[in-house]
This record gives C-alpha cells, sequence and structure tokens, in this order.
C-alpha cells in the first residue's frame, strides 16, 4: 500500500470537525427547522399556561384559542390575597420542606459518598446496591410503611417527618451522583490536606467539599425538584388543616369535582415554578464550572 | 530539623500470600541529610515515604522522628511537609493561600503568614503569581508552589515523592539542581523519593536503593557507585548500566571469550570454591584496541553518540553464548555498525565480582 500526500490531506479532511462555514445552506436551514421545532415543543406548555394565567376562568377554555381575552392580573390578586386558600402558607411550607430536604439531604449524601469514594469498608458494595435498589420502588408500595414509621416516630403530620420522606428517595440517588464526582477529586488532595495539619473531617469540610460544588450543585437542585413538586407523599402525611399543606397539596382546590377554575390553576402554577427557576438559576453557573482542573498535572 | 529513624519498619497488604511492600527496613537519616531513596517501580519507596508521612500504616517495627517514635502518630501530629508527584495543590485556593493554608490552620497570625509566604515566594521566584490559581499556573510553576507549600511550614522534615518526574528534561535538570541547593540552605533533613539513578547520584548526600521492599544498599554516591553491595545495585546505578555477564573462573582470573582477564589474589580467593562469577564492569571501564592486542572479539551491533562520547553495543561470545556489552568510547572516532573490533579491559581495578546466585559482592 502506498501513501501520497493527497491522501493524507483526505483523511485530515474529514477528521477534521465541521465549522459553520462547511455546512451546505440545505443542511442549515434543516439544523434549524429542527432546533426550532424542538424549542416550540419544549417552551409552548409552559407559555401558554402564562397565557391562561392571565384569562379568567370562564375564558380559559375557548373553541377558537386566543392569546388575549379579557386579561388581567385578577387572578394573582385573587391567589395571593388567600380567597381561594391559604396560598402564602402553603408556600411557606414548601419552600421550608423543600430547603430542609436539599440541606439534609445534600449533608446526608455528601458525607456518605464521600465514605464510598474513599473509604474501604465491608458492605460497601452492598450498601452503593441497596440504593440502586431502592430507587425501583413505586412510591404507592412505599406509602403505608411509610406512615407506619412516621406515626411510631411521632413525626406523623409534621413537617420534618415530610422532610425525613423526600430524603429516603433523594438521598440514595445523591449519594450515587456524589460519589461518582469525589471520585474525580485527585486523592493527593486529601493526602496534602492531612499532611498540612487537617483531621479526616476537615479534609472533607474545607477541600473536598469547596472542590465538588459542581456535584453539589446539580444534587441540591434535584432534592430540591423532589420536594418541591411532590403530591403523594405530602397529601398522605401532612395533616389536612389548611394551614399546613404544601403548594402542590394546595393547588388542588381549583380542581374540583365539577369544575376546574383554569385561571386561577394557572396563575398558581407560575408562582409556583418561579422559586424552581430560581433555584435553577442559581446553581446553573456551578453546572459548567470545572473547579477540580489544575489540581494535579494537567 | 530532627533525624530520622526506620526501626525494622515493615509495611504488609493484606492478600493471599500478604504482600510485604516495605520488608523490615532499617535505615538512619542524620539531621540535615538529604536521603535519596532509589528503586524500580514497585521496590516500595514510595511506600517507605508514605510510612514516614503517616499516610500508610506501619505493621511491624516503628519510625522515630527527632527522637520521637510518631509510629501511631497522625500525620498532622509529626511536623513533616511533603511534596507529591501530582503537585495535589489546592484548585479553590490562590498560590498564596495553597503556601499558607497549613499555617492558617495552626492560628499563625495573618501579617506572619503573609510575611512568610511572600519570603518563600521570593526564594522560588514566584511572587507575581500570588494572586493566581494553579491551573493559570504552568508546570514549573506548579512545582515551585508546591515546594512554597513545604517551606513556607519550617517542618523538622522534608518527604518529596518524585517531584520532578511531571516536568520537561531540561526544566528537571534545572530543578534538580534549585532543590539541592535549596535544602544546603535550608538545611532540613530531606527524604526524596526517586526512579531515576541520576537524579539520586547528584542530589543525595547518601543514597539508599531499595528493591521489592528491602534495603539493598544505603551509601554515598561515589560509594554506590565504586563499591556496589550486589548485582542488583551494580546494574541499577549507573547510565549505561554496568556490564554483568555470568563467566567462568579460574585461577589465573576471569575467561571471557578465550581471553584471561587477570583477577586480584585477593578476589579469586573470595571466588573460592566456585566454577562461575558473576562479573561486572562499567563501559567506561572496557576500551577498543588495536587489533594486534589481545582482548574479546566484539561484533559491533549498535553505536550511540552523545557527543563528547558514544556508546558502542556489540556482541561478544561467552563459552558458547553471544553476550551483549557496552563500551563507552571517544565521540570523535566510533567504530562503524557491523565492524569487527577488539574490546579489552582497561583498569583491572574496576572489576566486581558477584556470587553468580545470590549476587552478592565477592570481596575481601
Amino acid at each position: 500500500m502506498t501513501l501520497d500526500a493527497s491522501s493524507l490531506k483526505m483523511v485530515q479532511g474529514t477528521g477534521r470537525r465541521l465549522s459553520r462555514a462547511d455546512r451546505s445552506k440545505g443542511a442549515s436551514i434543516a439544523l434549524h427547522a429542527t432546533l426550532i421545532v424542538a424549542s416550540i415543543i419544549a417552551v409552548f406548555p409552559v407559555f401558554w399556561v402564562l397565557v391562561t394565567s392571565l384569562k379568567p376562568d370562564a375564558r380559559a377554555v375557548e373553541p377558537t384559542p386566543k392569546l388575549f381575552n379579557e386579561s388581567s392580573l385578577d387572578n394573582y390578586t385573587r391567589v395571593l390575597s388567600g380567597e381561594k386558600g391559604d396560598f402564602l402558607a402553603w408556600f411557606g411550607n414548601s419552600v421550608l420542606i423543600a430547603l430542609m430536604t436539599t440541606v439534609i439531604g445534600v449533608f446526608i449524601s455528601a458525607t456518605a459518598g464521600y465514605a464510598a469514594s474513599r473509604f474501604r469498608f465491608p458492605g460497601k458494595r452492598g450498601l452503593m446496591m441497596s440504593f440502586l435498589l431502592v430507587q425501583m420502588f413505586p412510591f404507592a408500595v412505599l406509602i403505608v410503611p411509610l406512615y407506619n414509621i412516621l406515626i411510631a416516630l411521632g413525626l406523623n403530620g409534621t413537617s420534618l417527618g415530610l422532610v425525613l420522606v423526600y430524603c429516603t428517595t433523594a438521598v440514595p440517588f445523591c449519594t450515587y451522583m456524589l460519589k461518582g464526582y469525589f471520585d474525580t477529586v485527585p486523592g493527593d488532595i486529601d493526602e496534602a490536606g492531612r499532611v498540612d495539619g487537617l483531621s479526616p473531617f476537615g479534609v472533607f469540610w474545607r477541600l473536598i467539599m469547596p472542590l465538588a460544588k459542581p456535584g453539589l450543585a446539580v444534587t441540591a437542585f434535584y432534592a430540591f425538584l423532589t420536594a418541591w413538586g411532590e403530591v403523594a407523599f405530602a397529601s398522605a402525611f401532612l395533616s389536612a388543616a389548611d394551614e399546613s399543606k404544601t403548594l402542590a397539596v394546595g393547588l388542588q382546590v381549583f380542581v374540583q369535582q365539577n369544575r376546574t377554575e383554569w385561571g386561577h390553576l394557572a396563575a398558581a402554577s407560575i408562582l409556583v415554578a418561579i422559586p424552581a427557576i430560581v433555584v435553577f438559576y442559581l446553581v446553573q453557573k456551578f453546572l459548567v464550572q470545572g473547579l477540580a482542573s489544575g489540581a494535579v498535572k494537567g | 530539623m530532627a533525624e530520622v529513624s526506620y526501626v525494622k519498619a515493615s509495611r504488609v497488604f493484606s492478600g493471599n500470600p500478604p504482600v510485604r511492600a516495605v520488608d523490615e527496613l532499617s535505615l538512619e537519616v542524620a539531621d540535615g541529610e538529604f536521603l535519596v531513596l532509589v528503586g524500580p517501580s514497585g521496590s516500595g519507596k514510595s511506600t517507605a515515604l508514605r510510612m514516614l508521612a503517616g499516610l500508610e500504616d506501619i505493621d511491624e517495627g516503628a519510625i522515630h522522628i527527632g527522637g520521637k517514635d510518631v509510629t501511631n502518630v497522625p500525620p498532622k501530629g509529626r511536623d513533616i511537609a511533603m511534596v507529591f508527584q501530582s503537585y495535589a495543590l489546592y484548585p479553590h485556593m490562590t498560590v498564596a493561600e495553597n503556601m499558607g493554608f497549613a499555617l492558617k490552620l495552626r492560628g499563625v497570625p495573618k501579617p506572619e503568614i503573609k510575611a512568610k509566604v511572600e519570603e518563600a515566594a521570593k526564594m522560588l521566584d514566584l511572587q507575581k503569581y500570588l494572586e493566581r490559581k494553579p491551573k493559570a499556573l504552568s508546570g514549573g510553576q506548579r512545582q515551585r508552589v508546591a515546594m512554597g507549600r513545604a517551606i513556607v511550614r519550617e517542618p523538622s522534615v522534608f518527604l518529596m515523592d518524585e517531584p520532578l518526574s511531571n516536568l520537561d528534561a531540561k526544566l528537571r535538570v534545572e530543578t534538580r539542581a534549585n532543590i539541592a541547593a535549596l535544602q544546603q540552605r535550608l538545611g532540613t533533613t530531606t527524604i526524596y523519593v526517586t526512579h531515576d539513578q541520576v537524579e539520586a547520584m547528584t542530589m543525595g548526600h547518601r543514597v539508599a536503593v531499595l528493591k521489592d521492599g528491602l534495603l539493598q544498599q544505603c551509601d554515598t554516591p561515589r560509594a554506590l557507585y565504586d563499591r556496589p553491595a550486589n548485582a542488583f545495585v551494580a546494574g541499577f546505578i549507573g547510565s549505561p548500566a554496568m556490564n554483568l555477564k555470568t563467566v567462568p573462573i579460574t585461577s589465573e582470573g576471569a575467561k571471557l571469550d578465550g581471553v584471561i582477564v587477570p583477577l586480584s589474589r585477593d578476589a579469586i580467593a573470595a571466588a573460592g570454591g566456585l566454577d562461575e562469577v558473576t562479573f561486572g564492569i562499567r563501559p567506561e571501564a572496557l576500551g577498543i584496541v588495536p587489533s594486534s592486542e589481545e582482548g574479546m572479539d566484539m561484533t559491533v551491533e549498535l553505536v550511540e553518540e552523545l557527543g563528547a562520547d558514544a556508546l558502542v553495543h556489540g556482541a561478544v561470545k561467552i563459552g558458547d553464548s553471544s553476550q551483549r556489552f557496552v563500551v563507552r568510547v571517544d565521540g570523535r572516532t566510533p567504530p562503524t555498525l557491523g565492524q569487527h573490533v577488539k574490546v579489552a579491559v582497561r583498569d583491572t581495578t574496576e572489576i566486581h565480582l558477584f556470587h553468580p546466585e545470590s549476587g552478592e559482592r565477592l570481596e575481601a
């Protein structure tokens, strides 16, 4: 077989990444059309909820949908004023429960994930396997046993009880995520820290946690969402009193047996989505940050 | 500043059979000494260093630092500083924070930390980079930060685990000299691990050669080179490696390719009763002689020209088999490939004899 300059060039040409200039016009149009359609599919439902939230209940579902029809902020004022149920109390409950789940869940998973990443101990494989297994149970199966446990603990109907229940779903997944993240932080850093005078917990807290910020951000976001939008556990474990409901449970007042208050439901949904968006916004800058680079020769 | 001693210290990794990574190591390092631990990969040199750092358990024996038994003391209580092969800088801290971290943990006042960090930075030419993060530094600069982090602590012992192996060849030679000079200036006891015997020879006051977890020999570089304790040390120290061949021995000397290389009476007495010995001679103790003189016939197989001199690799018949020898010759007139030359021992005092089985040095 012989190789000449032109055949080498060919190989080089195909090996290079395609740049914008190399793409044909037809390909460009097809690509952008696909991207636009995909974006619309993703964004439109949220957009329509926003549109609906501004219309009165009677105008929310129409034979010929219009963007604006007697639109105003009335739905928002009525939802926030507590006319339809103590919305602000639900909101407060949800924020408290979601934040507690995030803090407790991430702390437990970080310590567990670090142990699983760095130490060898009997039962480690079994532990990690069981974390995977418990993810596979449907929520409905868990409600009765968890209810019994909460009663035994005297936490039935309390926010703390619900936080613990959410942690049982969040912690296994987050532990897996964080173990994977801690594995990417070189063990030499732990050792350097110990030689520099840190205790084993000090190494974890002052070196590994700051380096794992991107991983922690993702798990925090996951833990927050686990608690924020959940309905089944919240309706089963919280007391029936209106002021102790979470948002997801409270929203059900807008959906009654005979009629649905679409406009109010949409307005409340938008208000519910805002904190989730805020958390995502706070967290997203960590999602792209490669903090561990530069630690060792790279 | 302190002396260090290993007292029959062992590290045994569980397994079947258990692996004795470091086997009853006994070693005394004097205050202010620069000791190099050298050996091939898997020889236990890094494990020995990590035992001293407290990062590896000491399963048997003990380790003393400054006369104090530290066998069960955690790393932070040992007053040591370590430079890692990967540098292990803290990526989320600036250079200054990296260097001052240990002092901060000890509760040293901020102005004092700042002064010490600046002093070390000046020594290492790092002043310009104090506010940078490690990822914005080159490999050589990171290496210096790792050194700086150790210096700032003013520990009683420096531990260095192959700190130069990630640098390019030129920078390595430069940094090698800098580290040796720095150690001289600070006068801190230093234990330095490397697999590079040139580093070991040029930097260490003394060099300890390890193999399979066992200490082979610990002596000054000169003594290791001139009087290796066994065939392993002889082959490991020196570049290119010593020619080590098993040859028959007679009452007059060693028999190579029909030529009898005369040996001293002491040497023959030490080999008493043996038919064969491991005969060692360094490439520079061999030379090419005119064909009229007595010598071994060698066919040149490879010539490596190094500038000042050249290394000639060739085959010599010993008994029935053909053996490779390396000869160091003048760089300007090397033989050509395939040429037949005569090789003779230039200096019979440079011959090393070892036991053919145990590898121990045979000498009175």
